[in-house]
Formats: structure tokens, sequence, C-alpha cells
């Protein structure tokens, strides 16, 4: 048996607003960008992809799950993706709860805001998996069972934590430096681990897809669905599972729809289901799949981004670190004040997004990074970050002296 | 080829890429004579500098070369002789020396620079039969600001446009500005940016001797930041003084270098007393050399604030001294240059909170000043000739099929 391991991941980032150095101290709302047609503007950007992705993607996986009964798949959102659904697309929220009800979509963990947490700050990293945990719990009624960190950022050391959480398997980037002549189709066992699963992705089969499909250069352009299964097929052979982790926003989004991306899915599902020899599994059953014991050890931080597989889209410059460290620095502070929408607002400001728009890595060739910022260059993102944290810090300030605060109010009355 | 100054007869950037533009060409291959409408002695070993007329170079330079408003009713004094001259006069000139030489020799082509020289391109072609390029390191519109400049030069510099059987502009911007207010299609035009060349053997080291008051202020942690340049409406610098005063009320140790000399100066002096700011102020007068130099190696951050600047090499000479940059989007300099805070010029806001930024964080400044160190040195006058060479291939050929 050949099986496909489907897992989608949706996210939206609280992008900060054009926010002035003179908005400090008396505009608190980062999010909220008057111009419509902003970069930043999120109201916008989310009602646009849910429109060209969400909707019609939602639909089609409901459809498939309707004509064929082998048709599973994994799915994970964001907690940020989550407050925006709500308000500006509850629809699609109602989409997912039907699908998880049919019982073949499980809901993967990770950090409520897309953070970092788990490299900077060991609690708060838990605090947002737990929020993660309650808000899918809350909305769709299921509890979670596997794990993926912010960017599949992965090492050994989270394989123990997530292990010690009591999740039964986690998800990582298989990636060649790592897997070595290894295949990436089978279910592996983490360095230092007892019990957890590892599902590492087949990026190669994964991004064919992803960042492929619409590519007219690529010398298999196009990308039919016959010569993908040949592919999978040599891919099954390897190893039984064949692990296809993508954004959920591949469909509509990035590869638009004139591409012929949603036919080609819908047929490959149809035809993947069509032999006896075939089948999909959820992540979880995937895990449960296998009784090897094989080990892989990753011992330094692996992520499924960019061709160095790193952090140092997020951490490769010192104006990241810098923004990374005055954020992180204001927790104690933020979390005293026990204002829920200050800590919502701070929360915010960790999704790893904001360090992302702050690369520098390729600046000279445009490229991936800047096709994904809402700013025109990483040091407006820079700036605006910059900026929101100054308010923050005096939000915060002001309930540690209260007093002091006060008075400064009242003589400037 | 058609100028109007070199180095060190100079009021601005022109000269420094007649120059370098005129260096790397000949090691490509190019003879040039070089007309110039002032007497000076020039000594380069790469082309042969001819002069036009009898007049001081001082006068083209000091004089008003670039303020285009009252070329004919400004006079100039001219040495012994007292005779009177206006701008005018030097061109029709200029015209006559071309003319003279164009009647005893015949080059490939000519190659002029800016309005100033565009009434002799157009006379070696309608008159001479000799292609014309027409290089672009501003236009009227520029330097006119929003009343829109002088009608003669507009005419000058339209005419010549016309005439020109390729055209060459410093950014993308001023090749925009020639489509859309001159109606010249798109095809006829080439971006040539700028070059800069890394100075050589260079016995320049920054003592700290120039502005020990400054050195003063840094000890204290203040930020300096900088702005070179005339003092005319392109400039923005009404914007860039209240932007100052913005930044100074959030971060107070802050001073600001106004390097040059223009019409604005004394509104900019009683601005700055106006906004609260004198002390953070400092005017410099017109400096060149090792003064200037100091400016640039003094400043932490340099700021480009135009309206309108075609090009904008005092840019790239601060990113040599390894400051940050701040440059408008109405900057052409900025199409080339990735690290740098980029703003529109009536965004004061942006450009206060940019400069606090820069001032408050040492993650900031290291990335811009280390980015700027990678891009601006890629960016060389030999590749500037190159594209230059190719321009003449192409109006040779054109020339060859039209005879």
């Amino acid at each position: 048996m050949k099986s496909i391991v489907l897992y989608l991941h949706m996210h939206q980032p609280y992008r900060v607003k054009h926010y002035s150095i003179f908005s400090v101290d008396h505009d608190h709302d980062y999010w909220t960008d008057k111009d419509w047609y902003s970069g930043s503007n999120n109201e916008r950007i989310f009602k646009k992809v849910a429109e060209k992705s969400y909707r019609p993607m939602l639909k089609q996986l409901g459809k498939l799950i309707e004509t064929t009964d082998k048709f599973k798949f994994s799915l994970s959102m964001t907690g940020t993706f989550l407050e925006q659904a709500e308000e500006w697309a509850p629809d699609v929220i109602d989409s997912i709860r039907k699908l998880v009800k049919t019982g073949r979509v499980e809901i993967v963990n990770e950090t409520y805001n897309h953070s970092l947490s788990f490299f900077v700050d060991r609690d708060e990293f838990e605090v947002e998996v737990r929020l993660h945990q309650d808000r899918v719990r809350e909305l769709f009624g299921v509890e979670t069972k596997v794990f993926r960190n912010t960017e599949l950022a992965y090492n050994n050391d989270l394989a123990q934590w997530a292990e010690s959480f009591g999740f039964k398997g986690i998800i990582a980037e298989g990636w060649d430096k790592i897997l070595e002549t290894r295949t990436p189709n089978k279910v592996y066992r983490p360095d230092g681990c007892n019990s957890i699963k590892l599902l590492t992705k087949n990026y190669r089969l994964s991004d064919d897809i992803a960042f492929r499909f619409s590519n007219k250069t690529w010398n298999e352009w196009p990308l039919t669905v016959d010569k993908y299964m040949r592919w999978l097929e040599t891919a099954g052979n390897q190893g039984p599972v064949i692990n296809l982790f993508m954004d959920f926003e591949t469909f509509g989004e990035n590869v638009w729809k004139d591409t012929g991306i949603f036919e080609f899915f819908n047929d490959l599902v149809l035809r993947w289901s069509n032999d006896s020899n075939h089948n999909f599994m959820t992540v979880s059953e995937a895990c449960d799949s296998s009784t090897s014991e094989e080990t892989i050890s990753m011992p330094w931080t692996v992520t499924w981004a960019d061709t160095e597989r790193d952090l140092s889209a997020w951490l490769g410059n010192s104006m990241q670190h810098e923004a990374l460290k005055a954020i992180y620095d204001l927790k104690d502070d933020v979390l005293a004040s026990k204002d829920e929408e200050l800590i919502s607002d701070w929360r915010r400001l960790l999704t790893s997004d904001h360090l992302y728009y702050m690369s520098t890595k390729h600046l000279n060739d445009g490229g991936v990074h800047q096709y994904f910022s809402p700013y025109d260059s990483p040091f407006d993102a820079f700036l605006y970050f910059m900026n929101a944290v100054r308010d923050v810090r005096g939000r915060a300030e002001e309930y540690k002296n209260p007093k002091t605060k006060k008075k400064v109010k009242e003589i400037a009355e | 080829m058609l100028g109007w100054e070199l180095p060190p007869h100079n009021s601005g950037g022109l000269g420094v890429a007649c120059l370098h533009l005129s260096k790397s060409l000949a090691k490509l291959g190019a003879d040039i004579d070089f007309v110039v409408p002032y007497e000076a002695e020039h000594n380069f070993d790469y082309m042969n500098v001819l002069s036009a007329g009898h007049v001081d170079p001082e006068m083209i330079y000091k004089g008003s070369a670039y303020i285009s408003a009252d070329i004919e009713e400004k006079r100039f004094k001219q040495g012994e002789a007292k005779e009177m001259f206006s701008m005018r006069d030097i061109q029709k000139n200029y015209c006559n020396f071309v003319e003279k030489y164009l009647m005893e020799f015949k080059p490939d082509l000519v190659h002029a620079h800016d309005w100033l020289t565009y009434e002799a391109g157009i006379l070696a072609k309608k008159n001479f039969g000799i292609p014309l390029v027409a290089h672009v390191h501003a236009t009227e519109f520029d330097r006119g600001g929003p009343n829109g400049g002088n009608p003669l030069i507009h005419q000058i510099e339209y005419e010549g446009l016309v005439w020109a059987d390729k055209i060459i502009a410093v950014s993308q911007a001023t090749k925009n500005i020639i489509v859309k207010k001159y109606g010249i299609p798109p095809e006829k035009i080439d971006v040539a940016y700028n070059g800069f060349e890394l100075p050589k053997d260079d016995d320049y080291h920054y003592d700290g001797s120039s502005y020990q008051y400054l050195e003063g202020l840094k000890a204290k942690g203040y930020t300096v930041v900088s702005t070179v340049g005339r003092f005319t409406l392109q400039k923005g610098l009404f914007h860039l003084m209240r932007a100052a005063a913005r930044a100074i009320q959030i971060h107070p140790k802050m001073v600001f270098l106004f390097a040059g000399d223009g019409e604005q100066k004394d509104q900019l002096m009683r601005m700055s007393a106006d906004l609260g700011i004198s002390q953070n102020v400092i005017f410099t007068g017109f400096i060149r050399g090792k003064q200037l130099r100091d400016i640039y190696s003094i400043s932490d951050i340099f700021v480009m604030s135009s309206v309108s600047e075609p090009f904008g090499l005092t840019a790239l000479e601060a990113a040599h001294h390894g400051n940050a940059l701040v440059i408008t989007k109405q900057s052409g300099v900025g199409e080339v240059l990735q690290s740098i805070v980029r703003y529109d010029f009536w965004d004061e806001d942006k450009l206060a909170g940019a400069l606090v930024n820069i001032a408050e964080s040492p993650a900031l400044t290291h990335t811009l000043q280390d980015g700027i160190r990678h891009e601006y040195t890629r960016i060389s006058w030999d590749d500037v000739a190159a594209k230059c060479i190719q321009v003449y291939d192409e109006v040779s050929k054109h020339k060859r099929n039209r005879f």
C-alpha cells in the first residue's frame, strides 16, 4: 500500500500598518491600515485570499471527501488566521468545521501566533501551544495529536519537548543534508525519543506543486497528472508514506486558478484513489502505521524555507535580532499588566512574518521575500515594527508606574 | 564631447560625471575632443580639452549655470577686459567655436551633455550631418521645480532631444520625464546610471580637524545627519528642516549639517530659528575638497531630500564614507541602491521616524551601512561607458543606413 499524507497549512499574519513614530503613545491600533489598497491592509488581503483560495479550495476538498471514501488530509491554521477569518470571513470557519465533522480531516497543532518562541522563551512557547489547543477545541471540538513548529523549524530538542508534552507525532522538512541517503517516505523516530514519530516532508514532490507548477521555465512544465502519478509511484517504491506538505494558499493564491491547479489537484486525488494499492492517511494515521525504530537526528535547526533550510530568513541580520530581542524583552511587563488587549497585541508582534519582512538576504535579487512583503523594503518593515514596539512598551510601563504616567497626563491636559 | 565643466572647475555633479565617463570611454578606445566654454588648463592624457572662449572658469561655475531663471539678465564681469557677458553670450560663443571646429574636423559623432550644449549639438547634426547623442543629466523640469522652469531652456532642451539620434538618461525617473513632458518615444532613450569611481592612491584621511565642535557632540552621543547640495527648490530642504524639528522632538541628540549654498539659505536659517532648533543645525557654506569629504566622514546619516533629482552622485560619495542613506523616492540614485530608506519628499513624518530609528538602533544603522558598501562599488563608470559605446554603435548603424 502506498499512502499520500497531505497536510495543508493556513496562515495570515497581522501585518503592522505604516505605523508612524508620531503615532506612538496615542494610537494603539497597529493593524488597521486606513488605505484599503495598502500592502499592509489585513482585511483586504484576507478577503482577497479567502475569495481566491480558501473558499474554492475548501469547497473542492469537501466535494472530494464526498465523492471518494479514501480521501483524507490534515490541516493546521494559526491563531492569527482564525481571528481574521472569524472577523472577515466566518463562512471559512464554518467550511472547516464541516470538514472536521466528517472525521477525515485532522487538525495539527502549532504555536498560536506562528512565532519562533521555541528558540527564545520556552515558557511563552508552551503558552502559545496551549492557546492553540484551546482555540481548536472551542471552534472544532477536537484534540490535536501531532505538532508542527512555525516554518517547520525543527531540531532534536523540539522533538523531545513534543514527546514530553504528549504529542504522538511531529513534522519536519525532509532535507537531504539530514536524511543523506535515506528516504523521506518513511516514518522515523526522532533521536533521543521513545514514542513520538517523525514525518519528513517530501520536499521535491511537494514543491513540484507549490513552487514549480506554474513555472513555465521549468523543464517539466506543464506538470500533468500522468507524469506526477509516475513520480509518486517511484517515490512510493522507496517508502510507503509520501508526505506532501504545503501552504494551503498554494491553491488559488500562490498558484493562480488559471494555471489549472484546481483541476490538477482534483484529478490527482480521484486517480490516486482509483488504484486499490493506493490510499490517503492523516498525519496521526501515518504515525500509527509504522513500528519502525529507525532514528533521525537533527542536532541543528532545519526549516522549510529558502535553499539554506535554516532560520537565516528570520534571524539573518542584526535588525532581526534586535527586533526579536526588543519584543521578547517586554514579556514580563506586558503579562504583568493582565490587560488582555495589550497581551494580544504583543503576541501578534511575535509572529515570525514580521522578522521575515526584515530579511536582507535577497535584497539585490528580489525574489520570494519581496513578493511576500507588504513593505517597500526590509528597512521600512523594521521602522514600523519598532515604532509599534515603542508603543507597546509605553502601554506596559503605564501599568508599572501608573502614578507618574497619570500625573504627566494631567499636567498635559 | 560637448560639455560645460570639468573638475576642478565644476560646480556640481555634471563635471564629475563627464570626466569619469570620458576616462572610461577612452579606455574602451574612444578618441575624445572635449569642448568646454571657458579657458583653463586641463591636462588629461586620455582626451584633448578644447576651450571655446576666453572666459574665466570661475564665472561658469560660480555663475548661474544651474540657476536657470535669469540666463539672459544676469551679467558677469570678465576680468581685465571689463566686458559683460551673459550666459547666452557664452553659449553663442560656444556654438561658433564648435562650428569652426567642425569645418576642420569630422568626428564620428557628437555626444552633448545637457541643454547648455544642445544648440551646438543640433548645429553639428543639422549643418554637418554628424550623429548626435544627447545625454540628460537633468531636465529643466528638475531644475525649475513646480514653477515649470524657463521657457527658453525648455525650448532648447526639447529641440536637442528631438534632433538627437539617441538619448541617454541618467535614471528611469529622468527617462520618464523626457517621455511624459517632451513626448519623446521611449525607444529612443536608453538609461545609463552614473557610476562611482573609488578614489585611487588616495591620500585623504579623516583627521577630525575640520569640525572639532561636531566631534565633541558625537562624543556626547549625538548623531550627525548631513545633506550636501545647492540650496534650491529642487532639493526639498524645507521638508528636511521640518522633519529635523520633528525628529529632535523625540530624539534631541541629533545635529543637522546643511552643506552648500544657494538662494534658500537665508530662509533656511530663519526657519531653523522659528522651529527652535537653530542649536542643532549647522550651515557650512559652499565647501569642496577635504572639507567636503570631512562632512561625509563625520556624518552618520546622509539625507537626499530632493523633490526631483535625476541622479544624485553625492549619495554615493556619502555611502563611500560609511553613511546610512535616507533618500527620496524622487531621486534617481535610489533606483540602483537597495540598502537605503526611501521616502516621498513630502513625507516629513516618515523621514523623521527613519532618522530617529537609525539614531536609536545600532542594528538598523549597521545593516544600512554594511549593505550599501556592497552596492555602490558595483556601479562602475566602465559599465556606463560600455553602455555609451553600444549607443554609439547603434547611432552609427543608423547613419550608414541613411546616407
